[in-house]
């Protein structure tokens, strides 16, 4: 079984995000770039998979700009079989990315797509659900375990109550959550390998998909700031100032 | 056009979620008619009916919607599309599972966890774990949207909305429920508290929140939570974990013992009223956004917290 694995280019999770001064948007210029988080553990998740004997190849998809491509050679150190770089200037909304997405599936025929939960650049939290919807499989979103039963996938999802468990007719998309695993580093000699590893270079018209956004950015700013309140000597003056002054005991 | 509302709820209860999403679609000033999608779910329904703002509600009862799959729902929330304008559900897990699914179905582009309504096609959301506020307009004719439902007041309930049966959409059976492990708790949910107190990596075990949170939770009628440092190191459970990527929430008064204050844990909480932070590191960015700081040893600090608050008679 193919397994494939979309993984996205953004903001490095460490850097604090600056927003432009004219509110056109999140300076990206000269900003350390890395692998989605999220993607990384779907990479991981992939490679275990494989490791297990339950997958025989691992295709890295990355959809952006030529930069993408040294995020689909960071799975391909992980341990990603090869690679599939869609060159598109951002921004490309999640409906367009799983439109892009469709057509790979369709092409590569994989019996699983393991991906992010969510960017965390948009935060939007859609792509894995949308391929789910455009190809008429089931979805197991915000996965914490994934286990292989035959033709069933097995997934565990991190719900608001707790934790549900759902049996998927494969194909399925299963999109990841923080604690489904701990992704590896890339040792000095799979990164060397890696760089031999091939990588496919497509554009949004060889799927004929549109990428033009439908949402349109009016603006973006900096959210409200919080001003830091006193500090208090003691919790009795601190229940005094909860009950007297803020009014919330 | 109206709006199309789904509710959340566990086939018994209607979830505040719903009244918080009502008051956002209240913003689109066009009516609104609620899907209660469940089984068994006529008291729902019910409760659904009584929100002021709500027109309708729609009951679909059938075994497909008992937990709330996303296939099946989104076959009947596609089924009965075609008359909105938009279609609206909280940012709930459930919500955030099935809503994307119905966007893709009808060729929409979702906006996801909407913070504020500006105009019928215009709102705000946060992106990058609430470091920045974007206003998106949507060009698209219909509108699907999930809410932030921390930053909404919940809907009153007045009204006295009819409640139409709507039949079941066929049920595409490539999925299957297989079990669920759900917290039990006599506490109030995190999402819906007016108190949170919440524990950080500095509770150093799970029996350190038994012992020194959970007692203070109790005087105060308050929800549990925890930062991603405490969930990940096994301190707490998941569905605790209060974040950009866990809950968001806007209590009251929420206090963090023993939380850093990263900006993921931040871009959680900050909407609350009022934030107490006690941390024994006067430098912990915490404090840059408490209205009371206190700096102590959480060991010392929380069992005198449980005293004072007794001497007021909790």
């Amino acid at each position: 079984m193919k397994i494939l694995v979309p993984v996205k280019r953004v903001v490095d999770k460490d850097i604090k995000i600056r927003v432009k001064a004219d509110s056109s948007g999140v300076e990206l210029a000269n900003v350390k770039m890395s692998m989605n988080p999220f993607d990384e553990i779907a990479v991981e998740e992939a490679i275990r998979l494989k490791e297990a004997g339950k997958a025989t190849e691992i295709i890295a998809v990355s959809i952006g700009p030529q930069q993408a491509g040294e995020t689909i050679r960071t799975a391909l150190a992980m341990g990603a079989d090869r690679g599939i770089l869609v060159k598109a200037e951002p921004p490309i909304e999640p409906l367009a990315v799983a439109k892009i997405l469709k057509a790979i599936v369709e092409a590569e025929q994989p019996g699983l797509v393991i991906m992010g939960k969510q960017a965390i650049d948009d935060d939007c939290n859609q792509t894995g659900q949308m391929l789910a919807a455009l190809l008429d499989w089931p979805q197991g979103t915000f996965a914490s375990k994934l286990v292989i039963e035959g033709g069933d996938i097995l997934v565990t999802r991190e719900v608001d109550g707790g934790l549900q468990t759902v049996k998927l007719k494969g194909p399925a998309i299963v999109t990841t959550d923080l604690r489904l695993n701990e992704p590896r580093y890339a040792s000095l000699p799979n990164i060397m390998k890696a760089k031999k590893k091939p990588i496919d270079e497509k554009t949004p018209d060889a799927y004929g998909v549109e990428t033009k956004p439908r949402l349109e950015v009016l603006k973006t700013v900096e959210p409200p700031s919080r001003k830091a309140g006193v500090k208090v000597g003691s919790v009795a003056e601190l229940v005094g100032k909860l009950k007297n002054e803020a009014g919330v005991l | 056009m109206p709006t199309l509302l789904v509710a959340e709820h566990d086939n018994k209860v209607l979830k505040d979620a719903t009244h918080k999403a009502v008051t956002a679609a209240q913003g689109l000033a066009s009516e609104i008619h609620v899907l209660v999608a469940g089984q068994n779910c006529r008291p729902v329904a019910d409760a659904a009916a009584k929100l002021d703002g709500v027109a309708k509600v729609l009951l679909a009862d059938g075994a497909p919607y008992e937990h709330q799959l996303a296939e099946p729902m989104a076959a009947l929330i596609v089924s009965l599309a075609g008359p909105y304008e938009a279609i609206v559900a909280p940012a709930t897990t459930a919500g955030k599972n099935y809503l994307p699914r119905v966007a893709a179905l009808l060729d929409v582009m979702q906006i996801s966890d909407i913070s504020k309504v500006v105009g019928s096609d215009t709102f705000e959301r946060l992106i990058y774990a609430g470091n920045a506020v974007q206003t998106v307009r949507s060009r698209d004719a219909k509108k699907v949207i999930t809410v932030r439902t921390a930053a909404f007041q919940a809907a009153g309930e007045g009204g006295a909305a009819p409640v139409e049966t709507v039949s079941a959409a066929s049920d595409p059976g490539i999925s299957a429920f297989v079990g669920e492990e759900l917290s039990k708790s006599d506490r109030p949910e995190l999402t819906s508290a007016k108190v949170i107190i919440s524990g950080g990596r500095a509770m150093q075990s799970r029996e350190n929140f038994t012992k020194y949170i959970e007692p203070v939770a109790d005087k105060l009628g308050a929800a549990v939570g925890a930062s991603r440092a405490a969930v990940d190191a096994g301190y707490a459970p998941n569905d605790w974990q209060v974040g950009q990527t866990g809950k968001v929430v806007a209590p009251e008064l929420y206090i963090a013992v023993g939380i850093s204050g990263a900006i993921q844990h931040l871009a959680g909480m900050k909407d609350s009223k009022v934030i107490v932070a006690i941390n024994k590191d006067e430098e912990a960015p915490i404090f840059q956004v408490a209205d009371y700081g206190l700096v102590a040893d959480l060991y010392q600090a929380l069992p005198e917290l449980e005293q004072e608050l007794g001497k007021l008679g909790r």
